[in-house]
């Protein structure tokens, strides 16, 4: 604020010596014209600057974006439409690539089993063939037993008749022990 | 001290139309403070309603401005 | 009165909050008169050049992808043409421009007044009521040319009891009359009163004991000072658009 005393004619009615305010600066009736004449001035000063260039210009620009806009999200949803077509595609391959795994899973399966079923076949009928040799084997075991039980038996009977005193022809005893035997 | 009463009487006016501030205080903050109740409560509904909040704040502020000028006027202007 | 408070500068406070908003030639001294070149037409002027730079030069570009300027700009130009598109309707659209201007003005020397030493053109009643009235005049004329005799309907509340309507349309007409008083002040009281409780607080950081308080308070009020700026721009063109709306559909 200027502090040294100024003209009083020269400052008016509404400022003091010093260059202060008296009362209120916005009542003061002899400024009024000024402001009001400037603040037309300025108003319409930006109306013309704003309804000649600004706002046309702004709002071209923005229509401009929109339009920009909507074609980019329309090339987006074409983009769209293809990636899931692709997708789809893909899909099916992968579909595809696991059925043909499955087929060649079950054929090696089946394949596995076959020569599986064959060995085991074979095994069965060599274990069988043993079996029966086994079998063989013991019975004949069995029947020379049977015999020499028998011829011990047939001696031993007639050792012990002889013993008791008694003479046993040996045609008797033996006939006897086959019937003890079969008893 | 020249015992000017009708200075002192403006002075004393001003305080007192200096008051009214209060009570646009009051009301503006009653504006808001509803407003913020029923957008927490509805908050999807409450962007649509800002321009309303501010022209119920404008409103009720512009009854504490007047009061304001009451009290300027009478302090630089009477 | 204020006089003698000038007169004892020698001792105590001093600071004179309403100095700030003196009119005085830019160049030299002398009278003002209606065509002289003033603080306050320089501020103006500076709020006309910054709304051309922002709003031509900063848009010079027209470029698909906004710089930061034309962004700022282009947000302008959204934030009132969607508030008169909202408020207005659609035949509200061609009087955007005026609105447009009314905005950018105001909120231009709001905020170019918060620059240290500067001037405030809207915390003056002149410039804040020529405009009031002018949105009134202009906003009462198209109604009547609108509407003809039927925006008078809008004093008559036909939701409202019959024997209440007289009363209605009489506190009807009365707001109706205080709209542009209001308009103006409102602007006008809070961009005036904001600076001079800055100056004050200013006025205070003299005393070295509660000087550091009072630039905390000088930080807070220019805070709340640029809320201020931008919201008062924003209620007198919100009101503006209230007002049209009013003229342009009378009826409830």
């Amino acid at each position: 604020m200027a502090t040294e005393p100024i003209d009083m004619e020269v400052a008016g009615m509404c400022v003091n010596e010093f260059g202060g305010a008296i009362g209120m600066p916005q009542l003061c009736g002899e400024w009024f014209g000024n402001q009001i004449f400037w603040l037309v001035v300025a108003l319409v000063a930006i109306y013309f600057i704003l309804s000649r260039i600004a706002l046309p210009r702004i709002g071209s620009v923005l229509a401009e974006r929109q339009g920009t806009i909507t074609n980019d999200i329309a090339a987006a949803e074409d983009l769209k439409v293809k990636a899931t077509e692709a997708e789809a595609a893909y899909d099916k391959a992968l579909i595809d690539a696991r059925a043909e795994a499955h087929r060649i899973v079950a054929a090696a399966k089946a394949d596995i089993q076959a020569d599986l079923n064959k060995a085991i076949a074979q095994a069965d009928v060599e274990i069988a063939e043993k079996a029966a040799e086994s079998e063989k084997a013991i019975s004949e075991i069995r029947a020379s037993a049977m015999q020499n039980v028998e011829e011990v038996a047939k001696d031993t009977a007639q050792a012990i008749v002889a013993a008791l005193g008694g003479s046993a022809d040996a045609k008797t005893v033996s006939a006897a022990v086959e019937a003890r035997m079969k008893g | 001290m020249e015992g000017d009463i009708v200075q002192m009487g403006a002075y004393i006016g001003a305080g007192l139309a200096c008051m009214g501030m209060g009570g646009a205080a009051v009301g503006v903050g009653n504006v808001a403070g509803n407003y913020l109740a029923g957008a927490l409560r509805n908050p999807s509904a409450a962007a649509g309603q800002t321009a309303t909040l501010f022209i119920g704040i404008a409103f009720a502020e512009a009854l504490g401005i007047f009061s304001f000028l009451v009290a300027l006027l009478l302090m630089f202007a009477v | 009165m204020a006089a003698e408070a000038h007169g004892e500068e020698a001792g105590g406070l001093v600071f004179h909050p309403m100095d700030q908003f003196i009119v005085k030639p830019f160049f030299g001294d002398g009278a003002v008169s209606w065509y002289t070149i003033t603080n306050a037409t320089v501020w103006m002027a500076l709020a006309v050049l910054a709304v051309f730079a922002l709003l031509v030069l900063g848009t010079s570009k027209r470029s698909v992808i906004p710089t930061r300027m034309q962004s700022v700009g282009e947000l302008a130009y959204g934030f009132i043409y969607k508030m008169v598109e909202d408020i207005c309707g659609k035949d509200g659209v061609k009087y955007f421009p005026y609105i447009m201007t009314l905005f950018m003005f105001i909120v231009f020397s709001n905020f170019l007044g918060l620059l240290p030493m500067a001037f405030t053109p809207t915390s003056h009643i002149a410039v804040t009521a020529i405009m009031a009235f002018a949105v009134f005049f202009a906003v009462t004329i198209l109604g009547f040319v609108k509407n003809g005799a039927s925006f008078l309907g809008l004093f008559w509340v036909s939701s409202a009891p019959l024997a209440l309507r007289p009363i209605l349309a009489l506190i009807e007409v009365i707001s109706y009359f205080v709209r542009p008083v209001s308009h103006s002040i409102r602007l006008a009281g809070n961009m005036m009163a904001g600076h001079a409780v800055i100056k004050v607080f200013a006025g205070f950081a003299a005393i070295a004991a509660i000087a550091p308080l009072s630039i905390v308070a000088i930080t807070a009020m220019y805070g709340l000072e640029i809320l201020v700026s931008f919201i008062q721009a924003y209620v007198f063109t919100i009101l503006t658009c209230v007002y049209l709306k009013d003229a342009l559909h009378p009826h409830h």
